[in-house]
């Protein structure tokens, strides 16, 4: 076999320099902040999602030591409005999520044996989004501007302006933008791992953190875009006055809660999981053997994952809805217990089969594990309808949702904490103060919210800022305060033990003696990632494949070098892992914090109300994407094929589905037609809170100029289509002539369906009925608007020299955004046009 | 026909998308069962409910049997001739045969939920 001699020790280190060289991190008082590789981004992220986590705990431990007698008067009713809507906003927007995909970012590359996720830069887009808009969002208590509606932010409390004041705005806006981070994040976690497992790792062999990761990505595809959607008519209520959720109007205050709780409740499971999947990790480590019931985990986990969209209505059973909903909701609410209770039974039948070591890791899994499922036991209780209308709006769902928070994302996640610290500081956290700190918490945790359960029965309804004595609540609620503050002590005590990190020793690499492939990560903190990246054999290599670890270190499996100076990792096949392609990874750059804070600007600018600098700001933004995506993507390699190893030539260039890239346009594109979805239900929600609907008196669109608009966008489709085909067959001036003719097929497609409403002299502030006419037509033009510019882009890189017939990323992946708009509008222009004639 | 299902479903190819057949079958009949319920209410005033009872009967059996038959493609992919469980060697026939694995207990899983769902249909006479 030819290619370089791994015997050599001196080939050895030549190459492990030029790696080194490679993926140095980037140094100066700013330069440093440009990186972005995932252990560093990771490690940001991961950062201020706890500093974030530590914040909303201290508002918490204001909240109740102002509750911990009758009648207290140390904060006042607004203030104490301020402070649980933001606790509640906080610990699930700007901690419990972000955290997962900190975490995830840093552990998955590891995870799965490759250099860094395939877009690291976008990690670090989504990193400055979530800086910004969480110190946005966080501050606005700084200021007595915080929001105050509760943390699901009802209307029509909220879109009464005079009742709410910039709070409600800084929540929509600041955590629209955070959403759209958290979209970023999912995009990467998808891709990574479906394509940049090492080879040989199928399915049946994936760490089951990947499993996890996979399936709560997805959910978050599809849980985030109907809050995107719902903040979206919020937004144009408030700054528009377009009446969607106003009575009088037309409008329902309910279509909101179905939005939010679309998101809201699969949210639950989208933290939960993550966290519980650091059990999957941990548990096998510290049993010494395979965890028990593979399948039956990721059973679990795509269970849990469908069916969590099923409970949504649950939160809303004392709105009134027909009693047969309700029960719908109940029955999938009961369903979603059984993939739950799998994997706890797998979990310890695992630790019964093994032989279980004590740690503090596991120490604080078991304890949550407790915690948790003391907080499923009550969730039965309140998904059956008639027990919920008592319990609603009561401490007892405090104590429910606490449990099931505390037991099931901030334990495991201090578990992960006291597991993973060695991995990625290279020293282990103190054993005994982790222990201490559990007890604390432990305690802490159920004297705080177990008594909760009875102030509740008793009457205690939340988010009242005193109770007056003669209700008999004093001792429950002091109680409650004694556990919050021991709680606090707890977590004092692990701060103080990660502050004392630094002077502490290095630990053996791999100290926990792990079998999974991230604890192939270097105490001494190289940044390559891995070394070489391994053909896995197992599910715990470091444990069955024989001198692995050595292997892997002295650069004898694949990829082992930079010689061309660039970041690269393998891309592999979905279902069996087998290598496909090396891509070059973005390096450090300043793009990325660019355009995201070119992005924020146009939410924080919004909010008070600076339209024209919110443009500018949207101006820079664009600009800033195209720049960084011009630059950054779809580069044509200066050679075709490059050796990994072993024989094997990998092709450096690859299009359509073989390429992250083309993933990445799916992905975000399934996320978008979500929305849509989410706007297309509020048409029909509409629809059947109306007896008429076009109410009388109100014409729509017509027929005409809606069927112009589908026709033009379809003609744009197929000429991208076109563009694509003749493209790939060598005839580029064909394509580009095909390009431009999209174009102004989509220009068309975008004036037709403007002209709709408009000439037919829609007013939206009139009713509801012409405002979500109008916003599903400005989704759809503004679509159609980004197809133009999408087949521009193309038509520029061809031109430009940067796209040919064989390297033609560019235009098949506009081709796939072009498929989804054809849907948008086949069901846009329909709805609007078609829809009110047949009924 | 039994015997020719379970010729096909040796060749059938298996992705990831094969996976999570059952659950959508169970998250289009949840989406029919509520959907068709809350307009049938929300449009009529909902002091009958026998249609909606009905077609969610009907949409239960088409439901149930898709999921069966899901589940035995499953069953028969999972006993292709190969080694014991746990099917986690890197060979193509072990990933197949987790695949199937996992497809079948989640069908295992949506049967039981498409059942759970339907049950309201047998209680509840009137939307109110």
């Amino acid at each position: 076999m030819s290619g370089p001699d791994q015997d050599d020790p001196q080939v050895r280190e030549a190459q492990a320099n030029r790696l080194r060289a490679v993926w140095a991190a980037p140094t100066g008082w700013f330069g440093r902040w440009t990186d972005v590789n995932n252990n560093a981004v990771g490690n940001w992220y991961a950062l201020t999602a706890g500093f974030f986590m530590l914040f909303a705990g201290v508002l918490a431990v204001i909240m109740r030591t102002q509750l911990a007698v009758p009648e207290n008067d140390l904060v006042g009713a607004e203030t104490y409005n301020q402070l649980f809507t933001l606790h509640g906003s906080m610990m699930m927007f700007l901690f419990a999520v972000p955290m997962f995909e900190a975490v995830s970012i840093i552990l998955l590359p590891q995870l799965l044996g490759a250099r860094d996720l395939p877009f690291p830069r976008l990690s670090a887009f989504g990193f400055w989004s979530f800086v910004l808009g969480g110190t946005f969002v966080a501050g606005s208590i700084l200021f007595n501007a915080a929001p105050q509606g509760g943390w699901f932010m009802y209307p029509p409390l909220t879109t009464e302006t005079h009742l709410s004041g910039i709070g409600a705005d800084i929540w929509m806006l600041g955590l629209s933008f955070i959403e759209v981070s958290s979209i970023a994040a999912a995009v990467e976690l998808i891709v990574g791992v479906l394509k940049c497992r090492p080879p040989g790792m199928r399915l049946n062999l994936m760490p089951l953190y990947s499993w996890y990761i996979l399936v709560v990505a997805v959910m978050i595809l599809f849980a985030f875009p109907p809050l995107i959607a719902g903040d979206l008519l919020f937004e144009m209520e408030r700054l528009l006055d377009w009446p969607f959720f106003d009575p009088a109007r037309g409008g329902d205050p309910l279509l909101w809660q179905h939005l939010f709780w679309i998101f809201g409740h699969p949210e639950v499971y989208i933290i939960f999981l993550p966290s519980i999947a650091l059990f999957a990790m941990l548990i096998p480590t510290f049993a010494q053997r395979h965890l028990l019931g593979y399948p039956f985990i990721v059973l679990a986990a795509v269970g849990t994952g469908f069916l969590s969209f099923g409970l949504w209505v649950h939160h809303m059973f004392a709105t009134g809805l027909p009693k047969i909903s309700l029960a719908f909701f109940s029955a999938a609410s009961e369903a979603v217990v059984i993939p739950t209770g799998i994997q706890i039974f797998a979990f310890i039948a695992t630790l019964w089969a093994g032989k279980v070591q004590k740690s503090t890791p596991l120490l604080w899994a078991t304890g949550s594990l407790v915690v948790f499922v003391i907080g499923g036991l009550t969730g039965v209780m309140v998904a059956i309808a008639p027990f919920d209308w008592q319990a609603h709006d009561t401490y007892f769902v405090v104590a429910h949702l606490h449990y099931v928070l505390i037991g099931g994302t901030l334990m495991p996640l201090f578990a992960g904490l006291y597991y993973y610290w060695p991995l990625i500081t290279g020293k282990k956290l103190s054993d005994r103060l982790g222990r201490i700190a559990f007890w604390f918490v432990f305690v802490g945790a159920n004297l705080t919210f177990f008594p909760m359960h009875f102030s509740g029965l008793m009457g205690m309804p939340r988010r009242v800022f005193t109770y007056p004595e003669e209700l008999g609540l004093g001792g429950l609620n002091l109680a409650s305060t004694i556990g919050a503050y021991i709680i606090a002590i707890g977590v004092g005590i692990v701060v103080l033990d990660i502050a004392r990190s630094p002077w502490r020793k290095r630990a053996a690499r791999n100290p926990w003696n792990a079998g999974t492939l991230e604890w192939l990560a270097y105490p001494e903190d190289e940044n390559w990632g891995i070394r070489s990246i391994p053909l896995i054999e197992s599910r715990y290599p470091i444990w069955d494949q024989k001198d692995f670890v050595r292997k892997v270190d002295e650069g004898r499996y694949f990829l082992p070098d930079a010689e061309e100076g660039r970041r690269e990792t393998i891309i592999t096949s979905v279902l069996d892992a087998r290598p496909r392609l090396v891509i070059r990874l973005g390096t450090p750059s300043v793009k990325p914090m660019l355009a995201a804070f070119a992005l924020g600007g146009v939410f924080i600018l919004t909010t008070f109300h600076f339209y024209w600098a919110a443009l500018v700001s949207g101006l820079l933004a664009f600009a800033a994407i195209l720049w960084w995506v011009w630059t950054g993507t779809a580069e044509i390699p200066e050679k075709e094929c490059k050796s990994i190893g072993h024989g094997i030539d990998l092709p450096l260039y690859g299009s359509g589905p073989v390429a992250p890239g083309w993933w990445a346009m799916f992905i975000t594109m399934l996320g978008d037609g979500t929305a849509f979805g989410g706007l297309v239900f509020g048409y029909f929600f509409f629809w059947t809170v109306h007896a008429d609907f076009p109410p009388p008196g109100i014409e729509g669109p017509g027929v005409a100029w809606p069927m112009a608009a589908l026709a033009a966008t379809l003609a744009a489709w197929l000429l991208t289509i076109a563009a694509r085909e003749v493209h790939r067959r060598g005839h580029v001036a064909l394509a580009r002539a095909a390009l431009v003719a999209g174009v102004l097929a989509n220009l068309a497609a975008c004036g037709a369906g403007f002209a709709g409403p408009w000439l037919s002299g829609l007013d939206p502030q009139q009713h509801v009925y012409p405002a979500i006419v109008w916003v599903l037509t400005g989704w759809t033009v503004a679509h159609g608007a980004v197809g133009v510019v999408m087949q521009l882009y193309a038509l520029a890189r061809s031109l430009a020299g940067k796209a040919t017939p064989k390297h033609d990323a560019d235009v098949r992946n506009i081709t796939l955004y072009h498929h989804f708009l054809a849907v948008t509008a086949a069901a846009t222009y329909p709805v609007l046009g078609l829809f009110p004639e047949v009924l | 026909m039994i015997r020719k299902l379970r010729r096909a479903s040796k060749r059938l190819r298996v992705t990831l998308w094969t996976l999570i057949v059952s659950p959508l079958i169970w998250t289009g009949h949840f989406l029919f069962c509520y959907l068709f319920a809350a307009i049938w209410c929300a449009k009529t005033g909902g002091a009958m409910l026998d249609p909606v009872r009905w077609a969610i009967g009907a949409a239960t059996v088409v439901a149930l049997i898709l999921i069966l038959v899901d589940a035995y493609i499953a069953w028969v992919q999972m006993r292709l001739p190969g080694d014991e469980p746990p099917h986690q060697e890197s060979t193509r026939i072990d990933r197949l045969r987790f695949i199937a694995v996992a497809t079948l207990m989640l069908a295992g899983l949506s049967f039981i939920a498409v059942v759970y769902t339907a049950l309201p249909a047998l209680f509840f006479a009137s939307c109110r």
